[in-house]
């Protein structure tokens, strides 16, 4: 009777905050963890699917991967202002992602924001895969 | 999973405790931290002190992994932590520095008594809301292009009042002249470039903020006088801002660039987040040459907010700011990695000096502070929490010889920002400190409670400890009246 785990949950740091994702894959737990960060960001309720950027991020590694991935996330949203709350793996092969993701530019009026995500930590991270499901453990610089 | 850590420290003094190299396989140097009795029970929760003991791993690593009284968990290094590699067998650590590049404290004084202020306090608070860009999604007043931010990166506070923005003697009294030589914009990415670009004369979020403060006692009024801080009931602000999307990305960049460079190099360490390069590498120079291209837009991005903090008050008071006596006390780095000379055994030496959470504390005589400070030391700006206090103090002759010239950054966090929001919940905190006379201003009011009294340790009790240890000297304590928070 094991209820399906909640798609990621916000861990707690001193300094920061950390998100630990779950996903029934690979490809899903990193969709997952890249809405736990937006979490911290703004209330993705508010948020609607107005804009659509795609892109294609490379690591030497699964953890290298993850942080190359979020970081390219964060690189839209400080660059074009942007906030994502969906994100659809188009493909995820070993250390290599193409992927679409959803959001709108940030409305400081309507969405209810929270606190910016400076960079993404490579302190305590980890990635499982196991037949019971996939699990990304991320810190994030705040 | 908290191990009894004052059974493995030993004890130096009732202010330095020792962590042993046996205490963990590979430490090169023992740890040492600056902390109270009372302190090391509350540091014992998380993990700084395992941090303190990585740090040591670190090749090339001189005299202590250091830590000041307001250390708390970050990654890879302690917040708070200080350490010095050589240059000839050292690395440097993009890890030693943080995300946040020259993220630093500037302090402007002012001729105001707080008499004054009070009753424009809610219109100057308002007015540096709103010309002040900050929390998210709060974008830069100022332009700047592709070519232009390399002029950022290499000349730093100076390229802002080239721009007239501020005064030329704003320079003097910044670290390093607010340009640290030996940045390449080269080494630093176009992504990081394109971060900045927008950010650049922003505030930030998080712990960033913008404060009014009144001074409430002077320790050491002489010294407090060459600063320009006359007595009790006058104005000054602080500022806390760093160097935004550009130093994460640079930091960021470089920590990839470095966790090959540490395999190339076979440097092993117990935390990715450490992972480092020879000073002598071409790795090592890049990241160096990278870093000091974002610390000196660091520098840039306070000239700015300072200029436009002078402004606010000059429209609201109706008087010009040079009138209002608006110098620049100030400007420390609490995030950086600097070539520094200093003695080891007797000898003078080149080091890389990392600050993690930690400020340049010169004392008086060095050749590297203004010559108007050079009879009492370098201001040291120590901001508290929101609600409480904040102090300045100055470097010593102990600070040189025991901390390579360094000292505390601010009060330390204690809660995370998850736990300050549940003990906070239900409370109002803009509303609890309006009872206790602070003004507050938040892009974000709903994250106010992270960044609540209780999250921090208590600033005085750190001050304190290096006052007490001889390694910084208490000069005035302020508290703030208006808060700009993003």
């Amino acid at each position: 009777m094991s209820a399906e785990p909640a798609p990621f949950e916000i861990l707690e740091h001193t300094a920061d905050a950390g998100v630990l994702a779950h996903g029934r894959t690979l490809a899903e737990v990193f969709e997952h963890a890249a809405e736990g960060m937006f979490s911290i960001m703004v209330n993705l309720d508010g948020v609607r699917e107005v804009e659509q950027r795609s892109m294609a991020v490379e690591g030497h590694d699964w953890p290298s991967l993850l942080v190359a991935w979020l970081s390219e996330l964060l690189y839209y949203s400080d660059v074009e202002g942007l906030l994502f709350k969906r994100f659809e793996m188009e493909d995820f092969r070993p250390y290599a992602l193409r992927a679409l993701a959803f959001g709108e530019q940030v409305d400081r009026q309507r969405h209810e924001l929270g606190t910016g995500v400076k960079a993404i930590t490579r302190h305590m991270l980890e990635i499982d895969e196991g037949p019971e499901g996939c699990r990304v453990q991320v810190l994030l610089d705040i | 999973m908290t191990k009894d850590w004052k059974q493995i420290l030993k004890r130096v003094d009732d202010l330095r405790w020792e962590l042993p190299r046996s205490y963990k396989q590979g430490m090169r140097v023992p740890g040492r931290i600056y902390a109270s009795e009372e302190m090391m029970d509350v540091l014992a929760e998380d993990q700084a002190i395992e941090q303190v003991a990585n740090v040591a791993f670190l090749p090339g690593i001189v005299g202590f992994s250091l830590a000041m009284p307001d250390i708390h968990w970050g990654y890879g290094f302690p917040i708070g932590g200080v350490a010095a590699t050589n240059q000839d067998e050292g690395v440097v650590s993009p890890g030693g520095v943080g995300f946040d590049i020259n993220c630093g404290v500037r302090v402007v004084r002012t001729n105001l008594r707080e008499e004054e202020v009070q009753p424009n306090l809610p219109a100057v608070v308002n007015q540096m809301f709103r010309d002040v860009p900050a929390g998210l999604g709060g974008s830069g007043l100022v332009r700047v292009n592709m070519q232009e931010i390399d002029r950022v990166l290499v000349d730093g506070a100076r390229w802002a009042v080239e721009k007239g923005y501020g005064w030329p003697q704003d320079l003097e009294c910044i670290e390093g002249g607010g340009a640290l030589p030996g940045a390449d914009p080269t080494k630093v990415s176009k992504r990081a470039k394109e971060r900045g670009l927008p950010q650049i004369g922003t505030l930030g979020s998080g712990n960033h903020f913008l404060e009014v403060q009144v001074v409430d006692e002077l320790f050491d009024a002489e010294t407090a006088r060459v600063m320009g801080i006359d007595a009790v009931g006058q104005i000054v602000v602080f500022i806390h801002s760093g160097s935004r999307g550009l130093g994460h990305q640079t930091c960021q960049d470089y920590l990839e660039v470095m966790e090959v460079a540490a395999d190339k190099y076979k440097i092993s360490l117990p935390d990715k987040q450490l992972a480092c390069a020879p000073l002598s590498s071409s790795e090592g120079r890049s990241y160096l040459a990278a870093m000091t291209g974002a610390a000196n837009f660091a520098f840039a991005n306070r000239q700015l907010i300072a200029h436009w903090v002078r402004n606010a008050f000059g429209k609201v008071l109706g008087r010009k700011p040079e009138d209002l006596g608006m110098n620049v006390v100030y400007d420390v780095a609490h995030n950086i990695a600097k070539m520094e000379r200093h003695r080891v055994d007797g000898k003078e030496m080149s080091l890389c000096i990392h600050r993690k959470g930690a400020t340049r504390a010169f004392p008086a005589g060095h050749p590297d502070i203004p010559s108007k400070y050079r009879s009492i030391g370098q201001p040291v700006m120590v901001p508290g929490d929101m609600g409480r206090y904040s102090f300045i103090c100055v470097g010593t002759e102990r600070a040189m010889a025991e901390t390579w010239g360094s000292t505390c950054h601010g009060a330390g966090r204690m809660l995370s920002r998850g736990a300050a929001k549940r003990h906070l919940a239900g409370v109002n905190i803009a509303e609890r400190l309006a009872q206790k006379g602070i003004m507050v201003r938040a892009q974000n009011r709903a994250a106010l409670a992270e960044e609540a009294s209780e999250a921090y340790k208590d600033v005085a009790q750190v001050v304190d400890v290096l006052h007490d240890a001889g390694i910084s000297r208490k000069v005035a304590r302020m508290r703030p009246i208006g808060v700009v928070k993003g």
